[in-house]
């Protein structure tokens, strides 16, 4: 893992330095509101519903034992003794005071961690695969520019007032597992016939009220031209993307609305100008950050058998457990979505656990995933049944990960003061509903997410299933969606049609699944069913008078 | 023409007023020229050797457009004055320097003690512009 | 009714005025049929209070009932977590939102 050196350690207590600063004149009144808002907001710092939010970075979802604990530490000294993971691979606090902020800056500056830019119209946390250095099917770990992202986005002069927010997730395998084409810029790392790497830039995707679907704009940018490639990117956005209507400002709209070959055009001319300053960081540079990214001291004697004779733990590892590329290590993704539970929620207890876990059993690393799980990267297979038994005792053993009680929800109005309508308690509703396992199983993979309004954090429209909450004359309203998906196949869901009450839209879904296990075919998904086969009958059953498998 | 409080140059301040792009470029003895958002920096650059101030304007500190326009322009060698104006706060003085203003007029006042606090805020630097400083990759690896 | 929220500077709590200070409680809240914009100029410059605003209520036997959901989740706290709630001891205290 990246290790901070005294250059990166001055800039995060640089900043806990100047948000001391920002909020003393805040509280003395030297400030008004209106001003400090953007200041606060750059620090991740939200007024929600309840109180202040404080949202963390935790760079490319990645973090060691010591950092996770620390993340729990703060759940209990300065929140109400929990948080929550968010969709972007980082951890939100609901109950932060304002004027305790600043020390929870510090204690995150001592274990190398900040809030630096989780909010705000600038270039936000960077986002990435979360199995990065682990998965069997990665071509090239995309940790080491991530982290040249990190540093390359932080404080960036030039892009600190943009249209609107700038996301950006890279990852370096076939499979996507990060969202990437649903991103303001999704990198994918590839290989060339001559084996070299190579950047493939999708510019101008995102979820929102006008979700698009990412077009690539820069083919193979070589890596060490990638910052470049990027300082183009964000130029061209932030001189001409649209500044008079905050619901068309970010880059998916100038890219829509210019076409992606008028895009790349401009994009091309300020890169050949840009080419010419030597902005890019040396090679050495990315190497010297790839150093910290070589693989843990594996045993390479480790065996690849496994003990399943313990059929709850069978069920955890056939559904939680992924191949690594190492022989006799494997990668365990803790589930956070225990039924009736909280999407993404954690105990301060948890967390520690967690922390611990990676220490003992995972080369002190974790990972944050984008569906607000946790992930254990490193598992030597021998320590899997004891690391299953420590997170089944802590009521972390959740065998439900890509199932439909894996639900990816936003806060939602319980907490945001920008939803229209509750989410929690919708998710809590359908796991409550499906909560018996082997149903879950025999409706196999199924994603389903929601967002409590248009801002699409919940995902919803690249959910299998996707809900999306309204506000239909003060009375909560959920409209029902499918057929989105991320990855490698990324596509929009489509809506059924008219809403639903919270009770109506769980009954809505068991019909849809009962569609689904009536007109599957071998092999299908409910994704690969409704793909096949459209949304007439679906609708049809979801909208019967009568129930159609009553 | 605004009344400026913070400038860091050695240089005569110009004393003609700036005037629009399009007056610009109808007027071939103009030397100070004002950039309003939505102009094109890029209009300027075969004017630079004539150019001593460029203003560039900020009717909202939201409005980011003139972090690139000011960058741009030193960039392509501009050496003359570059004046922030506007709704310039003293929180953005520092990222302003970055890309290359060297004066700033605000619409209300300015501490100049709190300003040069502002300019310290950082260290050191990430990204290379075009203030001179050194980026942090340069200085891990000579 | 109108009456007048906010959240306190410090600490972002919820706050309603009373008529002489703030309280967290919403059935503390008074009627301010008039006056309203004042009120919130004098107790911003005081930097005690952010993000205020006025908003409809209607008094009912129960106490003030916030017109909307957002403002009704906002008097009592998430509907998820009840135990963290200003009626945590009350199990049927979400209902009251909807």
């Amino acid at each position: 893992m990246y290790q901070y050196d005294s250059y990166d350690q001055k800039m995060v207590d640089a900043r806990v330095a100047e948000f001391r600063d920002q909020v003393n004149r805040r509280l003395a009144g030297e400030i008004a509101e209106d001003q400090f808002k953007p200041l606060r907001l750059k620090n991740g710092l939200y007024l929600q519903l309840h109180a202040y939010m404080l949202r963390v970075a935790i760079p490319y979802g990645t973090l060691n034992g010591a950092q996770m604990r620390m993340l729990g530490d703060i759940a209990d000294k300065y929140d109400r003794g929990y948080g929550h993971f968010t969709t972007r691979q980082n951890i939100q606090y609901n109950w932060i005071k304002l004027e305790q902020a600043p020390d929870l800056l510090a204690d995150l500056a001592s274990v190398e961690m900040h809030a630096i830019q989780t909010s705000g119209n600038c270039i936000r946390n960077t986002t990435a695969d979360h199995f990065a250095g682990a998965a069997a099917d990665e071509l090239v770990d995309p940790r080491p520019y991530a982290e040249l992202l990190r540093q390359w986005s932080t404080f960036h002069p030039e892009f600190d007032y943009l249209p609107r927010k700038f996301k950006i997730a890279i990852i370096g395998s076939e499979t996507d597992r990060a969202a990437m084409k649903l991103h303001d810029i999704g990198i994918q790392l590839v290989t060339n016939d001559a084996g070299e790497v190579g950047c493939k830039f999708y510019v101008g995707g995102g979820m929102g009220r006008t979700p698009m679907i990412a077009p690539v704009i820069g083919d193979f940018v070589p890596p060490l031209q990638m910052i470049s490639y990027l300082e183009a990117c964000l130029r061209v956005y932030n001189r001409y993307g649209r500044r008079d209507n905050k619901y068309k400002a970010r880059i998916k709209i100038l890219v829509h609305e210019i076409g992606a070959d008028e895009y790349r055009r401009q994009v091309e001319e300020e890169f050949a100008h840009i080419l010419t300053l030597g902005l890019e960081p040396p090679p050495a540079e990315l190497e010297r950050i790839k150093g910290f990214f070589e693989q843990p001291g594996f045993d390479a004697a480790a065996s690849d058998d496994l003990d399943l004779s313990d059929p709850d733990f069978a069920v955890w590892v056939k559904q939680n457990v992924h191949a690594h590329k190492q022989t006799g290590y494997a990668i365990a993704t803790i589930a956070l979505k225990p039924v009736g539970g909280i999407p993404g929620d954690a105990t301060a207890d948890q967390i520690r656990l967690m922390a611990d876990l990676a220490r003992d059993y995972s080369f002190d690393e974790l990972r944050v995933t984008h569906a607000q799980n946790i992930v254990l990267p490193h598992v030597k297979k021998a320590d899997l049944y004891t690391v299953w038994q420590k997170l089944d005792e802590a009521g972390l053993a959740n065998a439900n990960l890509d199932l439909i009680s894996d639900i990816i929800a936003c806060p939602g109005l319980d907490y945001c003061s920008l939803a229209n309508a509750r989410s929690i308690p919708v998710a809590q509703k359908i796991s409550e509903r499906f909560a018996d396992l082997g149903r879950q199983q025999e409706l196999g993979e199924l994603k389903l997410k929601i967002s409590g309004c248009i801002n699409a954090c919940g995902h919803h429209h690249a959910g299998h299933i996707g809900i999306l909450g309204v506000d239909r004359k003060g009375v909560e309203n959920y409209q029902l969606l499918f057929g989105g998906s991320e990855g490698a196949d990324t596509s929009l869901g489509t809506i059924t049609g008219p809403g639903f009450s919270e009770d109506g839209i769980v009954d809505a879904i068991e019909k849809a699944t009962n569609v689904y296990l009536d007109q599957r075919a071998d092999g299908e998904r409910f994704l690969d069913t409704y793909r096949r086969i459209g949304m007439a009958p679906f609708k049809e059953a979801i909208y019967a008078k009568e129930p159609a498998n009553g | 023409m605004v009344e400026q409080n913070l400038r860091y140059r050695s240089d005569e301040p110009v004393a003609d007023p700036a005037v629009t792009v399009d007056a610009f470029a109808d007027q071939s003895n103009a030397t100070a020229v004002r950039i309003e958002p939505g102009d094109d920096a890029r209009d300027l650059l075969p004017h630079l050797d004539r150019l001593a101030l460029v203003e560039v304007n900020f009717p909202a500190y939201t409005d980011g457009r003139g972090y690139s326009a000011a960058r741009i322009l030193r960039e392509h060698g501009y050496q003359g004055e570059l004046r922030a104006v506007g709704d310039v706060l003293l929180d953005q003085l520092s990222h302003m320097r970055r890309c290359g203003f060297d004066s700033f007029a605000p619409n209300h006042d300015i501490d100049r003690a709190a300003a040069d606090k502002a300019f310290a805020t950082w260290p050191e630097v990430y990204q290379k512009t075009v203030d001179g400083r050194p980026a942090i990759w340069a200085k891990r690896h000579g | 009714m109108k009456i007048i929220t906010g959240n306190d500077l410090r600490t972002g709590d919820v706050i309603w005025w009373t008529g002489e200070g703030w309280s967290r409680h919403v059935n503390d809240a008074v009627d301010v049929p008039e006056g309203a914009e004042a009120i919130i100029a004098r107790e911003n410059a005081k930097q005690i209070v952010t993000d205020t605003q006025v908003i409809d209520a209607t008094l009912t036997d129960e106490g003030v009932r916030p017109a909307h959901i957002k403002d009704r989740i906002r008097a009592l706290g998430p509907t998820v977590r009840l135990d963290l709630s200003l009626k945590p001891a009350d199990p049927a205290a979400g209902t009251w939102v909807i």
